[in-house]
């Protein structure tokens, strides 16, 4: 008599160490083998696009910082240059500098939790604690300038709340000297251990044909080996000024597009970035950060696309305007949204613990998911 | 010798081997349980840039006494759908495992809770019954991460019982002996007549056997370590996937059981890696009884080195816990299945040749 036997339905959050937030991911398991997996998301859901309708321009900018609350600077920037398309005014040059300063200083502190927290999901805690130190030093850079750690509100419309502090450079000259060493360890630590190898490389593959269906950008794009970077290929602000490289993945350790290759992206993209803030404050020009800030942002009837490159991809703002001075119209293309989609596609035929390891490679931030 | 002293003073058998069986327990495992715990929560600090546990006591060293208080006056929370005997049982079941296994123990030449001649197969016997105890837990928790972790965590303990009876049977062949006392007996004199080292009084056979040897040691070190589900092999307990694994359900003092098991289980592996490979209770350097003549130091003198050996290997198995990831569960039984048990076989195969010949 042959036994009868069910697939196990696993349900994997929303409370769970490693689903980054609350998520709830529903896995049908057949022993530890997945054959199927369904993200259920919204626990976070706080009535963003909604609720933009009912503020005006300027004050929309705090709501921005609450979506991916790892990369807040990077929100406010795109809320901030979406909105000066629209309105049509132009930021002085230091704004601009002092803008991009800032958004790749918060692209480091987030590529260092995903590869802290990463290191946890592998198994490995120490990674962990130390990218939290040297996140901690970014973190109390902003806090010197606009008196928060988190969420800063530091990015307005036209130009920014504050000037740097006098110190500012130099600290950040410190914090790039004392940081490059600090990303050889972590490479000696983790990113080069045989087990940690073992557990990311031919893990996850997102092969590059069904990422570009599934609209996947950022690193996780670049990982499967496509040179996609909107700081390069349409560039807003001024990244044009910079010489910089963009990392592609290329199955170093095993396939292109896996687990490992979407991780070491992020540790090359953060050298990358130190070079971008190292050219900028060298080129830093003297000026008023207030100046251009409109007093009454009223902008004509209209609409407009706005895109940045946000740690973890292509953020994008659509805000439409009746000629109020509320946005008619506040819509939000999240990275981490997208990428979340693809999740079924990549679990399926992998264990358990492959779980943690390709949803922590993903990377998403669940505040931004359900805004 | 230790139950004949308790004999002496309350002239009764079964009272003198109450107080013998309880020995290890109120003298050695709770205060080492303590201290591991402190000292584990130490080691991680200090290797991550922090300072750890600082307010209770000097250094936080009576932090984890604190911490068994709370856990005492817990609420004790059996989930509703749990299946309640085999629930309350689950935890006691693994922790006289992880006891049993102390009775056999040589902490010096006086103290031995049990000198039984099998001593290193009751060893391997007793420390195979903690699996009954976590597939219970799992089962009985009903709660599906629980069950994930307990299969997970039977599967990994059977099979890496075998390399380390392989390589049991080796040191087996080699000294004619499964009574760790005398094993540690044999290893007497300097730290060149330890196992690891060849064994005492092997001519040139000894220098041939030294690479086996080590060979052996690093393949029960790793064994050991799975067995004792300590990272890079703490598959069954992967906090990141399975939450905490078979005793997730579990609260206050019977949780306050597993975690007391899981580190006098530590010390218990390490006790086997000392008494087998590293001379026991042995000095490496001689004793200081011997120097000023007083022969009644010796066997304290035997208990504090075999702690520090232990201690030691304890501090290793930390050590490794707080820099390397976790494997997958099937790469760990690939580790255990195409390399540790191939390679322990012909381990085996040589030893036993250098011997007959």
């Amino acid at each position: 008599m042959a036994l009868k036997t069910e697939e196990m339905i696993l349900n994997m959050g929303p409370q769970h160490p490693s689903t980054h937030g609350v998520l709830r991911l529903e896995l049908e398991l057949e022993g530890e083998i997945i054959i199927g997996a369904k993200p259920h998301i919204g626990y976070l859901h706080r009535c963003f696009e909604k609720h933009c309708e009912a503020m005006t321009y300027p004050q929309v900018t705090p709501y921005t910082d609450r979506m991916d609350y790892l990369a807040s600077m990077y929100n406010e920037f795109g809320y901030a240059l979406a909105v000066e398309k629209l309105l049509g005014i132009q930021v002085p040059e230091r704004v601009e500098y002092i803008r991009v300063i800032m958004g790749e200083f918060q692209r480091i502190a987030s590529h260092l939790v995903a590869i802290g927290t990463y290191g946890l999901d592998i198994g490995a805690m120490t990674p962990f604690l130390y990218c939290f130190r040297d996140r901690e030093r970014i973190l109390s850079l902003f806090e010197q300038t606009c008196g928060a750690r988190l969420l800063y509100n530091y990015i307005w419309v036209g130009g920014l709340s504050h000037d740097l502090h006098p110190d500012f450079i130099n600290q950040a000259k410190d914090f790039i000297k004392y940081f490059r060493p600090k990303i050889k360890e972590l490479n000696d630590l983790l990113t080069n251990n045989k087990i940690f190898i073992d557990r990311t490389a031919n893990v996850g593959i997102l092969p590059l044909d069904l990422a570009i269906n599934y609209g996947i950008s950022g690193p996780n794009l670049r990982a499967s080996g496509f040179k996609w970077d909107i700081r390069k290929d349409d560039p807003y602000s001024v990244y044009n000024k910079f010489d910089f490289e963009i990392p592609i993945g290329n199955g170093t350790m095993g396939t292109v597009g896996d687990c490992w290759d979407r991780y070491y992206i992020r540790v090359l993209e953060m050298e990358e970035s130190l070079k971008i803030i190292e050219q900028a404050l060298e080129q830093i020009p003297e000026g008023d950060v207030t100046s251009a800030i409109p007093k009454r942002i009223k902008p004509a009837v209209g609409q407009v696309y706005s895109r940045v490159e946000n740690p973890r991809g292509e953020l994008g703002y659509f805000v439409m305007s009746d000629g109020s001075v509320n946005p008619f119209r506040v819509k939000v293309k999240g990275p981490s949204f997208v990428h979340l989609g693809i999740m079924n596609e990549l679990l399926k035929g992998y264990m358990i613990a492959d779980v943690i390891a390709i949803l922590g490679s993903i990377d998403i931030v669940l505040g931004e998911v359900d805004r | 010798m230790i139950y004949d002293f308790f004999l002496k003073i309350t002239g009764s058998n079964i009272l003198a081997s109450i107080i013998q069986s309880l020995l290890p327990l109120f003298i050695f495992i709770l205060p080492f349980a303590l201290f591991a715990v402190w000292l584990e929560r130490k080691v991680s600090a200090h290797m991550q840039d922090r300072l750890g546990p600082m307010r209770v006591g000097k250094h936080g060293w009576l932090q984890t006494v604190a911490d068994i208080l709370k856990l005492i006056q817990k609420e004790d929370i059996v989930p509703n759908d749990a299946d309640k005997p085999l629930f309350n049982i689950a935890p006691i079941l693994v922790f006289v495992g992880s006891y049993a296994v102390f009775a056999a123990i040589p902490f010096s030449g006086a103290f031995i809770g049990s000198n039984i001649d099998l001593g290193i197969i009751f060893i391997i016997a007793a420390s195979g019954f903690v699996v009954a105890g976590i597939l219970m837990a799992g089962w009985a928790s009903n709660n599906k991460y629980s069950l994930l972790g307990a299969m997970r965590s039977a599967a990994q303990i059977i099979s890496y019982e075998i390399p380390t009876v392989l390589v049991v049977l080796t040191i087996i062949m080699i000294t004619g002996t499964t009574n760790l006392a005398t094993l540690s007996e044999m290893q007497t004199g300097h730290f060149w007549n330890w196992m690891i080292f060849g064994g005492p009084n092997f001519g040139i056979a000894k220098f041939i056997f030294i690479p086996f040897m080590i060979i052996n040691f690093i393949i029960i070190y790793i064994s050991t370590l799975a067995e004792v589900n300590r990272t890079p092999f703490d598959i069954p307990e992967a906090e990141s996937e399975l939450v905490s694994g078979y005793h997730t359900e579990y609260s206050g003092m019977k949780f306050a059981m597993f975690f007391l098991a899981e580190y006098a289980n530590m010390f218990a592996v390490s006790a086997i890696v000392t008494a087998l490979f590293f001379g026991g209770y042995q000095s490496p350097i001689g004793y200081l009884g011997n120097l000023f003549g007083a022969h009644w130091l010796i066997p304290i003198e035997q208990f504090i080195w075999f702690t520090a050996k232990g201690i030691f290997f304890v501090f290793v198995q930390m050590w490794l816990r707080w820099t390397l990831p976790r494997l997958r569960v099937d790469q760990l039984m690939a580790a255990c299945w195409k390399y540790l048990i191939p390679i322990a076989f012909v381990n085996l195969i040589i030893i036993g040749l250098i011997t007959v010949l």
